[in-house]
């Protein structure tokens, strides 16, 4: 137990922003709390557990009616029994429609937390997925996606586990402040309980809210369902077409770079964009 | 305390007082020697049963309030005596004579020898009656002996192995100190140099009785039961169980409070009276031997569960405790106070709280511990209050539980499946909707099962006999939601609150006379726990005041009687029948069904637990989806019930116990619902055929036909 404990108290907790957005239900498009957020402050909660004195800010930038309060509150309603004064979330309070990264990095910038976590996309709205990119492009800070599972936070620096496809993980070490997001390779998010939900409050904090003027020109439709392409597999044995159910498409072409200098790198990737007719 | 100390100086004077007078003695020298010390001794009981008393109080008002009608309650306490308690007890006929012979006989010489010795009324009327009880009182304490010398495991030890002798030591004593009240002292036998040594040993026997029966009552020996049992039975939360009654809807938590508690977190947390409850076990173990989680072997056993709950509010471990364990979990290491949580808030290295969480979600509530409890005790109330907590503050419904009551919240039925397709199943069977019709005479309920391959069999069958019978019936098809019975067992009562209050607001838009359901447990949620949450104007406390909630067997029978169904004769070999506990113990339709089954021209080969005394299929209370492992399956038990009946079919009224028996494999015996096998054996009601005749002679006449 001792030294356990003293080792705990040389590593002082940090403060850490979590992102959390209104969800929907795929099948019945009701309000809720988003998949992804919600794992996202699984993992703020998780390391709070190992981290003691971290403080983990719940941060929402958007409209609040009573479908929201509920999904907002379920959030709140995952703080059951750790002890870590997340009673309140802070509401960035803007009207529907309005541009969410401006008021996100505002306040980021003004609070300077060491770490912020994210979803991947959101459940609504656009869900392009491009905020935690355009807030790390704003404030200046790494990002890493999909992540997995945090590891150690030691001298400001954090040890992470991220996500490759097909079950394989990749250990990064990245200087604080930092953006991570996470996807389904996280830990699924705790039950979210009645009690400390209905408990919960919202600290509005003073927002300046610009319309998001690219939104609004766009014409919304619920997606359809795309029809999956067939795949033929042309198998000889069992096990040729176990290899082939459980693989995925090989990508065509591309090249592997290692040991390379970040400009080399930058270079091919800006040369494939252009071929790729992405960049013009 | 100090009531305590000065008592028991009292009685040490009176010992000396004893020894003073005890010369090498004569016959008056001994008797004025009783005649001072036994007023001496009853009083010092007496009192320091009352300090008993007073303790034992202020630890039940430790509990949250709750409203009962005390004077009424005292009132009516003999008659709850008398008659519900001894209707349960009389089940095992012995132990009720001889509880009858013991405490009839305790509590009429506890009053005489008051009068006779206590305040010195010699009059040999009283002590002839005196002799009389405690003789009762002595041959059925020797019947109590009997059954505790070879006591089955279901027992508790401990200190009740002891109460035999103490009932012995009470009225030997007794009856030996009133002898010369009658004038009936053998002469020898206080004559000489041993009297005064006689003298004493009496006067030790009666200590030693005076201190089980009126001390130990109150300072926590196995007379407590009488004590906190009367107390209990007068102040029940439960009043309507008496008499009769039934009353088996879980209590609503008010949410619109929010400084109440959701749910139990600590003994304090349980209302005075269901403390007190817990207080009157004694630990017969009757709950125990009927328990299907203990005798699955999972961690849970309800008589060790009531007792930890006693632990919990008078503080300390549950090391006395002298009973069978929770399967697998040793007694000692579970320890509690009236303030500290009941389960661990987090994984505790060393030592334990009171209970673990995995003994909580064995239970089924199937209810046949609490029918089975003499003292009318109510296991699952505290366990479901014990739930609330967990899931409502905790947020720690185990394994499939959380993901059951997400989908619960957002997509009204627990699979998670598209509300809209709740009627995917009767695509072809164009059944009218409520919407369309507004008016009815019959609303049929469908339940989750609707989602359900195989109950979707049974759903069909159902329709096809409605149709037979020529039923003015709709469905509310896409507007119904799942009842919230599995959310309210899961400890999600806000969840449930919320499916209730908008199925109710779904069926006030139409009008029908009765709503029919194949699922027991939308039945008795719809009819016994609604009617908590209607409105003004919807049909008062009574949800079945407004709506008459039946059940597809009993509304089968009903159709049957009145000869709007034929059936052919059965063919099938023999049939069984399995009582869903949600029919059966929460809603005393054992009748029906059996009665449908008749008309069937079936003879049912019953099982040995049927009836009130049915055995769980192991599918209530959201047992499968919390699935806490044991040592053996639930179902698997069932099936092998069916088996020893030498049926080949098994006849179910429940979506879940089909489920669950159907589950269990190599089983001996086919499962089918009492609505298919009804659908089976429709025919053609003959031309000319008057609808509207009775057809309880017909019926007779298919048996007969049958037995041929
Ligand atoms: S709870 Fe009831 S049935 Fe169980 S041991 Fe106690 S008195 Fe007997
Ligand atoms: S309700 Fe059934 S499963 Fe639960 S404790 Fe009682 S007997 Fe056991």
């Amino acid at each position: 137990m001792r030294p356990e404990q003293q080792q705990k108290q040389q590593k002082p907790g940090i403060d850490v922003a979590v992102l959390v957005s209104i969800g929907r239900h795929p099948t019945t498009g009701r309000a809720r709390r988003a998949e992804q957020d919600a794992r996202g402050l699984e993992l703020a909660l998780a390391m709070e557990a190992e981290l003691p004195g971290s403080r983990i800010d719940v941060l929402h930038a958007g409209s609040q009616d009573v479908d929201s309060e509920a999904a907002l509150r379920s959030y709140l309603g995952m703080a059951t029994g750790v002890g870590m004064g997340l009673e309140s979330m802070t509401l960035l309070e803007q009207p529907e429609g309005s541009d969410a990264i401006l008021p996100l990095v505002e306040h980021l910038a003004a609070t300077s937390p060491q770490l912020v976590i994210t979803g991947a996309r959101a459940e609504r709205g656009e869900g392009s997925g491009l905020l935690p990119y355009a807030l790390a492009e704003h404030l200046g800070w790494p990002l890493v996606n999909s992540l997995a599972s945090i590891e150690t936070v030691e001298n400001g620096v954090i040890t992470l586990l991220q996500a490759l496809p097909r079950g394989q993980r990749r250990r990064l070490k990245v200087r604080l402040p930092a953006i991570i997001s996470v996807d389904e390779a996280a830990p699924a998010a705790r039950q979210s309980a009645f009690g400390p939900a209905r408990r919960a409050t919202f600290l509005v904090a003073p927002t300046t809210s610009e319309a998001d003027s690219e939104l609004a020109q766009w014409h919304l439709s619920p997606a359809r369902k795309r029809p999956k392409r067939l795949k033929i597999i042309k198998a000889a044995s069992a096990r040729d077409r176990f290899k082939a159910a459980a693989s995925k498409a090989e990508g065509k072409g591309g090249q592997v770079l290692t040991d390379v200098t970040p400009e080399q790198g930058a270079e091919a990737i800006y040369k494939l964009l252009k071929e790729e007719g992405v960049l013009r | 305390m100090d009531g305590k100390c000065s008592a028991q100086g009292w009685v040490y004077s009176a010992l000396a007082e004893v020894c003073r007078r005890s010369s090498p003695a004569a016959k008056d020298e001994v008797s004025t020697m009783l005649e001072t010390l036994l007023p001496i001794l009853i009083f010092t009981a007496l009192a320091l049963a009352v300090i008993g008393a007073v303790r034992r109080i202020r630890l039940w008002r430790q509990g949250r309030p709750s409203r009962v009608n005390l004077l009424q309650g005292l009132m009516a306490l003999p008659r709850r005596y008398l008659v519900d308690l001894h209707h349960v007890v009389g089940r095992d006929k012995m132990i009720s004579n001889t509880h009858v012979a013991t405490a009839g006989g305790f509590v009429a010489a506890a009053v005489l020898m008051i009068l006779v010795h206590g305040l010195g009324i010699a009059n040999p009327l009283l002590g002839g009656l005196l002799l009389l009880a405690s003789t009762s009182m002595f041959v059925g304490s020797l019947f109590v002996a009997r059954r505790r010398l070879n006591p089955p495991a279901r027992l508790s030890k401990g200190p009740w192995m002891r109460l035999p002798k103490s009932l012995m030591a009470f009225s030997i004593g007794v009856f030996l100190i009133t002898l010369p009240t009658v004038g009936l002292l053998p002469d020898g036998l206080v004559e000489g140099s041993g009297s005064w040594l006689l003298a004493l040993v009496l006067a030790g026997v009666v200590v030693w009785g005076l201190g089980e029966m009126f001390f130990g009552m109150t300072w926590g020996g196995p007379m407590k039961h009488a004590f906190a049992g009367a107390l209990h039975l007068a102040f029940h939360r439960r009043a309507e169980r008496f008499g009769g009654g039934r009353s088996t809807g879980l209590k609503a938590l008010n949410l619109e409070d929010e400084a109440a508690p959701l749910g139990v977190e600590k003994p304090t947390d349980f209302t005075w009276n269901q403390l007190l409850g817990f207080d009157a076990c004694v630990q017969c173990g009757r709950c125990e031997a009927v328990c299907p989680a203990f005798a699955a072997g999972q961690p849970l056993n309800p008589k060790k569960l009531i007792q930890d709950m006693v632990v919990g509010f008078a503080g300390g471990s549950d090391a006395g405790y002298a009973g069978s364990p929770y399967p697998g979990k040793p007694v000692g290491e579970h320890q509690g106070a009236p303030h500290a949580p009941i389960l661990a808030p987090v994984v505790m290295k060393e030592g334990k709280a009171l209970v673990d969480a995995e003994t909580l979600w064995s239970c089924t509530t199937c209810r046949a511990c609490v029918e089975e409890c003499p003292m009318m005790i109510e296991h699952v109330d505290a366990i479901v209050d014990m739930r609330r907590h967990l899931t409502l503050e905790r947020g720690k419904t185990p394994n499939k539980g959380a993901e059951v009551l997400d989908n619960l919240i957002a997509t009204d039925n627990p699979g998670g499946f598209d509300p809209g397709s709740r009627l995917n199943w009767a695509a072809d069977l164009n059944l009218p909707l409520m919407a369309d019709l507004k008016q009815v005479d019959v609303l049929l309920w469908l339940g989750d099962g609707a989602f359900d391959m195989r109950n979707q069999r049974t759903l069909r069958a159902l329709v096809k006999v409605l149709r037979a019978a020529e039923v003015d019936f709709a469905v509310l098809g896409a507007e119904e939601r799942d009842s919230g019975d599995v959310a309210r067992r899961l400890g999600d009562e806000a969840t449930f609150q919320s499916l209730a209050k908008r199925n109710i607001a779904t069926l006030a838009k139409y009008r029908f006379q009765q709503i029919v359901t194949c699922d027991p447990h939308s039945f008795h949620v719809l009819g016994n726990e609604y009617g908590d949450f209607l409105q003004e104007g919807q049909g008062g406390s009574d949800f079945n005041a407004s709506y008459e909630v039946r059940h597809h067997s009993t509304f089968i029978a009903e159709l049957y009687d009145a000869g709007r169904l034929t059936f052919a004769p059965w063919k099938g070999g023999s049939v069984t029948y399995h009582d869903p506990c949600y029919l059966g113990r929460y809603n005393g339709e054992y009748e029906a069904p059996r009665r449908v089954l008749k008309a069937l021209g079936i003879q049912v080969a019953e099982m040995e637990r049927s009836g009130l005394r049915s055995r769980c299929c192991g599918g209530g209370g959201g047992a499968p989806i919390t699935d806490i492992p044991g040592e053996r399956r639930i179902p698997d038990m069932r099936m092998n019930d069916v088996k020893e009946s030498g049926a080949e079919l098994v006849a179910v009224g429940c979506p879940q116990c089909t489920a669950m028996l159907e589950g269990v494999v190599d089983a001996s015996a086919e499962v089918r619902d009492i609505a298919e096998l009804v659908a089976d054996a429709l025919v053609e009601r003959p031309a000319g055929d008057v609808s509207g005749v009775s057809r309880r002679t017909t019926a007779v006449t298919t048996a007969e036909e049958v037995t041929l």
